[in-house]
């Protein structure tokens, strides 16, 4: 188990990438929700959503573009970028917040969390959950619950996982039948929702796949790139002059 | 043993100058039968307002941390006010505050020790008292905070059979071991000083006290071996314990500098950290100083307008040490224009935090150099006793805009948000009524002033005649 600290960028190749085309984004928040059901988000309740504690692993920030009434509403949607060189790896004391060698993602182990929140303070993107009670599930939605994915308890951080749990499936049945993953056999729940696809999800490491094409464009840009992170979600840049969001 | 004798000052030359050198505990001797006695006495009396302060304490303790802590642990950290983005929130800053506090007692008592500063010698013990009770509420608060408490030994490197370590890299990690070296070693430091008192009390007390003082003075006579060898110990640590307790406090400044915050990712936050702490300690000690001088027996003799004075000088020139490294803080980020940064120190500025932030200023800069420049002041226990609160009213608010302050604004402007503490409020009263309890349980079973110091610090030191005027003399004592 090694962390990136010592690692430079050079030597980090991404594995599995997003493209999201803020263009195409309209706010419906169907990934948000998607998100949710696919990967058992507790249901927070009105008074602690309310509060800041809603739970979400992906969210559509909205921003108001210009001054009224020349306005314009611009969506980003933000999730966790499994960072090449994430700052919440290295912080984490007991090694709950960890680098996937394979799969090239942070992954969060719940059961080895103390919640110490070290990893949500440093995280630049403001991405990371905290289970800050338990919360019970309302009916019906007790009988919502995807058996691939773990329920955790209060204390823990959680964050976003590019659907693992699908990303190992499809791995598995193209390993049993001896092949190669397709490009877009692979899709994680908010890029299954979205009805404008907006959110395209592949390997980055394969310069012909769908996600890698697409990112090879002018509006093409990273968050935060800056802090040198190593995101591997692109984003393309909306507003006016382009459709869907004047 | 009496090397060299000489003047400590001269005959006055200016009228204003003109003091009673008897006003000097170390000059105003008194034999030991009756020093000891006095420290003896002040041990043992208790009235009813001790005990109903006890009582009080308590019950504050019951329901303000015991209880409060229990619901959050059996509720979930959400009970507190603690939110995205202000992941950490008071419990961090009692945290700091309290390591800060911490400080003191090893700064006061080590550093002191080692420049052979004299006007310490009767409070060394009372700081260091401060240093061991404040790294206990130190770390009841850092536990407080953990989403999962009951787990927190994961963060010990032991042996186990999934082969897990925790991870060196995390300056959490540092933390946790800088302050468990620090508690260890601060307490060995209280315990070394303490071994001839101990043993003084054994002899002077009977029942169920003398079982317990000679437990704990573990056969100590006062042979001459027994001193070298006890001196020996208390000079290695004095020593051993400064770069320890510098490094403590750096450490703790590195877990926010050491993230890549704005506010937080500062060169400069070890250091000042460091005088943080020792700005909010020493005013601490004061304060503690006055009331025991007001509450306990015997103590006005001890504690003396001298030793205010020598803290406040110390305290001005710590005030001066704040302000620099606050400017220094400050006004690199100002001229950096770094947008998120100054986003930030508008925030603080100009947002509902303002007032908290020029609050602090007042606290911790306006009020301590305004004041303790004047030498009346500084020799009045009770304006440094209230100095001594202003400031650590001040160094709290500071940690405060530190933490949560400076977490509300982040990155990601759609996550911003104010921080309200809720169930915080009764954990910290809990904590700061948990070291207060602790302090006035201590201060009856243990002598709160190092005997042994002073009379030695008054063997080395007598007034000769010269002529007509009394001159008042030091021997060094190697």
């Amino acid at each position: 188990m090694t962390s990136s600290i010592f690692q430079t960028s050079a030597e980090v190749e991404g594995k599995w990438g997003m493209l999201i085309d803020q263009d195409l984004c309209m706010g419906c928040q169907a990934c948000v929700t998607a998100c949710a059901m696919e990967n058992n988000l507790s249901f927070v309740g009105e008074a602690d959503a309310g509060y800041g504690r809603g739970m979400a692993w992906i969210r559509t920030e909205r921003f108001w573009n210009g001054t009224y009434p020349n306005i314009s509403t611009g969506y980003q949607p933000m999730l966790c970028q499994q960072c090449g060189h994430a700052p919440c790896e290295p912080v984490c004391p007991v090694f709950a917040s960890v680098h996937s060698e394979s799969e090239q993602t942070n992954v969060q182990v719940y059961n080895r969390c103390i919640g110490t929140r070290y990893c949500a303070n440093n995280c630049p993107y403001q991405v990371r959950e905290f289970n800050w009670l338990d919360f019970p599930r309302p009916v019906p939605l007790n009988n919502q619950f995807n058996p691939d994915v773990t329920v955790r308890r209060r204390g823990v951080m959680e964050k976003c996982t590019f659907c693992i749990q699908r990303i190992r499936r499809v791995e598995d049945l193209a390993h049993s039948e001896n092949r190669d993953v397709l490009d877009g056999e692979v899709q994680p729940a908010c890029a299954q929702a979205c009805p404008a696809s907006a959110i395209v999800f592949g390997r980055i490491d394969d310069p012909n796949s769908q996600v890698s094409r697409l990112a090879h464009n002018n509006r093409g840009y990273i968050m935060l790139e800056e802090l040198g992170t190593l995101p591997r979600v692109t984003y393309l840049k909306g507003g006016s002059g382009h459709a869907g969001n004047s | 043993m009496l090397a060299t004798v000489k003047a400590l000052f001269r005959p006055a030359a200016h009228s204003e100058e003109h003091e009673d050198p008897a006003e000097h505990l170390l000059l105003d001797a008194r034999p030991r039968g009756e020093m000891n006695d006095m420290v003896m006495d002040s041990m043992h009396a208790t009235s009813w307002k001790f005990w109903t302060v006890t009582m009080f304490l308590i019950l504050t303790v019951l329901v303000c941390l015991v209880t409060a802590w229990g619901y959050m642990i059996a509720e979930g950290l959400g009970v507190a006010g603690v939110n995205q983005p202000e992941y950490w929130g008071i419990f961090l800053v009692n945290t700091v505050f309290w390591i800060g506090i911490s400080h003191a007692g090893t700064f006061v008592s080590a550093l002191l020790r080692v420049l052979k500063a004299e006007f310490r010698r009767p409070f060394t013990r009372a700081a260091e008292l401060m240093t061991t009770f404040g790294l206990i509420q130190a770390g009841l608060s850092i536990f407080m905070h953990l989403g999962r408490v009951w787990l927190v030994y994961w963060m010990v490197p032991y042996p186990n059979e999934r082969g897990l370590w925790p991870d060196f890299h995390s300056p959490l990690m540092w933390d946790f071991l800088a302050i468990s070296t620090y508690l260890l070693a601060s307490t060995m430091y209280l315990f070394l000083p303490l071994i001839p008192d101990l043993a003084m009390a054994r002899d002077h007390s009977t029942g169920w006290r003398k079982i317990f003082y000679r437990i704990l003075s573990m056969g100590f006579r006062g042979s001459e071996s027994e001193w070298t060898h006890l001196k020996t110990a208390m000079n290695i640590f004095a020593f051993a314990i400064l770069p320890v307790m510098f490094s403590v406090h750096t450490i703790v400044a590195w877990d926010f500098a050491m993230a890549i915050r704005p506010g937080w990712s500062s060169t400069i936050f070890g250091p000042y950290f460091v005088v943080g702490a020792l700005h909010s300690g020493l005013a601490a000690v004061t304060m503690v100083l006055f009331i025991i001088s007001r509450t306990m027996k015997n103590m006005k003799y001890f504690i003396r307008p001298e030793h205010f004075d020598g803290l406040g000088k110390l305290m001005l020139m710590i005030t001066m040490t704040w302000g620099y490294f606050f400017f220094n803080d400050y006004i690199v980020e100002w001229y950096g224009g770094d947008t998120i940064a100054r986003t930030l120190q508008k925030f603080l500025e100009t947002g509902p935090l303002a007032w908290m932030f020029f609050l602090m200023l007042i606290c911790n800069f306006a009020i301590p150099i305004l004041t303790l420049w004047n030498k009346k002041l500084r020799r009045t226990p009770w304006v440094m006793f209230v100095i001594g609160l202003i400031i650590n009213i001040g160094m709290w608010l500071e940690r405060y805009i530190i933490i949560p302050g400076s977490l509300s604004i982040n990155r990601m402007p759609f996550t911003w948000r104010i921080y309200f503490p809720r169930v915080e409020v009764f954990l910290t009263i809990g904590t700061f009524a948990l070291f207060l309890l602790l302090y006035m349980l201590a201060s009856r079973l243990i002598p709160l002033v190092p005997v042994w110091e002073v009379q030695e610090g008054q063997l080395a030191h007598s007034l000769s005649k010269f002529g007509k005027t009394r001159v008042a003399t030091k021997a060094e004592i190697e």
